[in-house]
């Protein structure tokens, strides 16, 4: 489990002062979850989830990761190792000249030896389909790829949290759909925890649960048909509602008898059908 | 621009021969053992040595001799001009005059040795390049570089630089290309002016480039970090390098050759 | 200014190695006033194809025609093309170099041997071309921008050569929801307000579905569809998808509808679209069950 105890986080302002990230965060994260986190530009997302691994310390509070403080110096390479993290920007997280030398990286700097090494890396890329593309260079790849291989990383490392920071902002549909598949496999095959930051409202209807960040403070939370059933105060965060929800209330409102937080197209479909 | 892209750099071309398989600390070894010999050899017949070991070499790692020759195009301009300089500068007896400058035997003689010389040379790391990938290449440099370690050389340090260089060598010359590009559409003319105006003609895409790859660093460092990367101490290798009987027969030959051929002439 | 792409053929590294085809055969004519949407897989050429509109590259086969002169045989009707097409390739934000917003909006214009009194006007139209104000920005430096102003601005030192023709790289790449929305205002402000011809390459259906009367959709290096986008919805979902099309959600729903026999059109991008649609074939229902 992840715990957040009351976190804050301060950073300083361009203007010179002092500035609250994240403010008195409580938050449990439990082995197997499935979760989203939303929020507008500057609510925290990003900050919260450094936080989980240690790149960033609470200024006030303390983030335990399964009973371990980020701040104890000896223990950051273990929650490390637990806690697997994958960013924005698909081209800067790969180190090594090819990707099978890549995914090994992690384990190297753990100093796993070389035969159980050379079977984490052949699991680990088999799980996320590149074991085809093992002596590829990072440079041909596509995004959808390169973002896997991060994943492959992380699962040799014998992850349990996997953390992503919006992993699918700079990727084309293709790409997203890929992310999207295998994080989905992880947690129900592997049990893997996953906590996904984005900003697509449509990703985080796919998930069991979304945290809504505004401000550094997490105003709401709760599954997705919980969340988009408020879209009004979803608005005043700036944040939107996935299209087909938006359709079932505009439904809704003309009189269909249809529920106004319908998340995707199935149960679209289904509803729809009980008129035409 | 893109051509250099796609061509893997240091020119590496995938064969399955024994010189690609050889032990990279071999070959690095060795062919720094060669480029010190052809300085070393004083005779026609100690070069011809050397070249027959060499195109032996090439031959065995059954890579297309075009590619060899194209290592060497860049160059020529540089071997012709020595060739040139030798023919008439060198003092000794006249065999031909072209206006007030006079070739001379011996400058044709000189010229010729020199410039098979830097051949030699070119053809000794050519044929380390070609039948060495990049990653086999860092491993040996660090592998190396390590023995070293009691003079305090920062072997992992060095060996992971030029990893991520060799890494992001690719990507960055696809921004600089995109960068030029963008540029251009913006009316950028990097083709004419003086000398100064194309240095100055330079920055907007020198500046954005920087900021770019200062950038990537920035991401990459974060990530790397979060893989639980703290420098070389306690490391393991993902890529072992093993040297089995075809290697130690390779030394013997190569150690071989190379004393023959300084011997020649003396 | 017309811009008529005749058989246009290009070829990476031709005659080395590693040569690759990215378009073949390319028959393509861009009037002025137009919006047209451009989509496609990653690699099918797209971007190969925005640098031939503006002579960025030279086809190995074929010919750009403006205005019906080949723009690599005539120097000058080059030049001009550069000064009339203005481009902004994917994070177009990466070019920034100078100190302030206004030396950098200032690199095109200067370029083109604007000065003086008209460089600064034509600085100041830029930055409120795209929705911001010229005091407050001017001085700026273009690095301490958030990532949707960056964005803008990067658009305004191409809108600064006064180009009449605008073609956009993924506008969109990257942005939140935000910035996104408002970079598409200052799109559509572009197109409507501006009178601007726009070529827009996106991803994004439900942006193109906002302005595009056209959309010209690549696969492979060639283009397979040429039409409004009515008549592109039309076809059968499996071949959309197979080019690489993503169909916004309420299309997708229409399609599936479709799909299972009921009477709506799938011509639909929008959920304002979608809901009249629907509603539209509940009042028919409603209207034959009285009868």
């Amino acid at each position: 489990m992840i715990k957040f105890d009351e976190v804050t986080h301060f950073y300083n302002s361009e203007q010179g002062n002092k500035v609250a990230s994240l403010s008195k965060v409580n938050l449990e994260i439990e082995k197997g979850d499935f979760i989203a986190i939303i929020g507008a530009n500057g609510s925290g997302k990003s900050t919260l989830a450094r936080h989980i691994n240690g790149l960033l310390l609470p200024s006030e509070g303390d983030v335990l990761v399964e009973s371990y403080n980020t701040k104890d110096l000896n223990m950051i390479w273990s929650i490390r190792t637990k806690v697997g993290m994958v960013f924005q920007n698909p081209d800067n997280q790969l180190v090594a000249t090819t990707i099978e030398d890549d995914v090994a990286f992690g384990l190297e700097n753990i100093g796993i030896e070389e035969k159980e090494m050379k079977k984490r890396v052949d699991w680990a890329l088999k799980v996320v389909g590149l074991s085809e593309l093992r002596n590829s260079e990072p440079h041909l790849l596509s995004g959808g790829q390169k973002q896997r291989v991060v994943i492959a990383g992380a699962l040799a490392m014998h992850t349990s949290y996997l953390i992503l920071d919006e992993p699918t902002s700079m990727l084309d549909p293709k790409g997203r759909k890929e992310v999207l598949e295998i994080i989905k496999r992880l947690n129900e095959e592997e049990n893997i925890t996953v906590v996904y930051i984005t900003q697509f409202m449509s990703e985080a209807a796919q998930f069991k649960n979304i945290i809504v960040l505004d401000k550094g403070k997490i105003v709401l939370t709760g599954p997705p048909k919980k969340i988009f059933n408020q879209p009004d105060f979803l608005l005043s965060l700036n944040l939107e509602i996935p299209q087909i929800t938006r359709l079932a209330r505009e439904l809704s409102a003309n009189g269909l008898d249809i529920p106004a937080n319908i998340l995707n197209e199935d149960e679209m479909i289904k509803y729809l059908c009980l008129y035409i | 621009m893109k051509f250099i892209r796609n061509l893997t750099i240091g020119q590496y071309i995938y064969q399955d021969s024994i010189i690609h398989k050889l032990d990279p600390r071999v070959k690095i070894l060795l062919s720094i053992s060669l480029i010190i010999t052809i300085f070393l050899v004083k005779s026609w017949s100690g070069f011809f040595i050397i070249g027959i070991y060499l195109f032996t070499n090439i031959f065995l790692a059954k890579v297309n001799p075009k590619f060899v020759l194209r290592g060497i195009k860049p160059l020529l301009m540089i071997i012709i001009l020595t060739l040139l300089i030798h023919f008439f500068i060198t003092p000794g007896e006249v065999i031909y005059r072209i206006w007030i400058l006079n070739i001379t035997l011996e400058g044709i003689q000189r010229g010729t040795f020199i410039a098979i010389r830097l051949f030699l040379l070119i053809l000794s790391t050519s044929w380390l390049t070609l039948t060495t990938s990049p990653i086999s290449l860092t491993d040996g440099i660090e592998k190396i570089l390590s023995f070293l370690k009691i003079f305090k050389i920062p072997a992992h340090e060095i060996a992971m630089m030029m990893t991520i260089a060799l890494r992001f060598i690719p990507t960055l010359m696809e921004e600089t290309e995109k960068i030029i590009k963008a540029q251009i559409a913006r009316g950028a003319d990097f083709e004419s002016g003086n000398f100064i105006k194309r240095i100055q003609n330079f920055l907007p895409i020198i500046i954005p480039l920087f900021i770019n790859a200062f950038h990537r660093a920035d991401e990459l460092a974060i990530a790397m970090e979060a893989r639980c990367y703290r420098g070389g101490e306690g490391r393991t290798h993902y890529r072992t390098l093993l040297i089995n009987n075809t290697d130690y027969v390779f030394i013997i030959i190569t150690m071989l050759v190379l004393v023959v051929s300084c011997v020649q002439g003396i | 200014m017309f811009i008529h792409l005749k058989d246009v053929s290009y070829t990476y590294n031709l005659n080395m190695p590693f040569e690759t085809v990215a378009l073949k055969s390319i028959n393509l004519k861009i009037n002025k006033g137009e919006f047209i949407g451009v989509i496609g897989h990653t690699g099918c050429g797209k971007t190969t194809l925005l640098q031939l509109l503006n002579g960025l590259l030279e086809p190995t086969e074929g010919k750009v025609l403006v205005d019906n002169i080949d723009i690599h045989q005539n120097k000058q009707k080059l030049r001009e093309v550069r000064k009339k097409i203005g481009l902004a390739f994917q994070y177009p934000e990466n070019q920034f170099f100078e100190e302030t917003i206004a030396k950098e909006i200032a690199f095109g214009p200067k370029n083109m041997g604007i000065a003086g009194e008209e460089l600064e006007q034509r600085i100041k139209k830029g930055i409120e071309m795209v929705g911001l104000d010229y005091y407050a920005y001017k001085d700026r430096s273009p690095f301490s921008l958030s990532g949707g102003e960056m964005r803008r601005i990067a658009i305004a030192s191409i809108l600064a050569i006064d180009p009449e023709i605008l073609i956009l790289d993924e506008p969109t790449a990257s942005l939140d929801p935000q910035s996104c929305s408002k970079l598409l205002s200052v799109i559509t402000d572009l197109y409507l307000k501006y009178q601007r011809t726009v070529i827009m390459v996106s991803h994004n259906m439900e942006i193109i579905a906002e302005l595009a009367k056209r959309i010209v959709v690549m696969e492979k290096g060639g283009i397979v569809m040429d039409d409004t986008p009515k008549n592109i919805f039309q076809h059968s979902l499996r071949k959309l998808e197979s080019i690489g099309l993503s169909l916004p959600p309420v299309t997708h729903t229409m399609y599936e509808l479709k799909k299972i026999g009921k009477p709506v059109s799938s011509a639909i991008l929008t959920v304002e679209e979608a809901k009249d649609e629907i509603l539209k074939l509940i009042r028919k229902r409603e209207r034959n069950e009285i009868y």
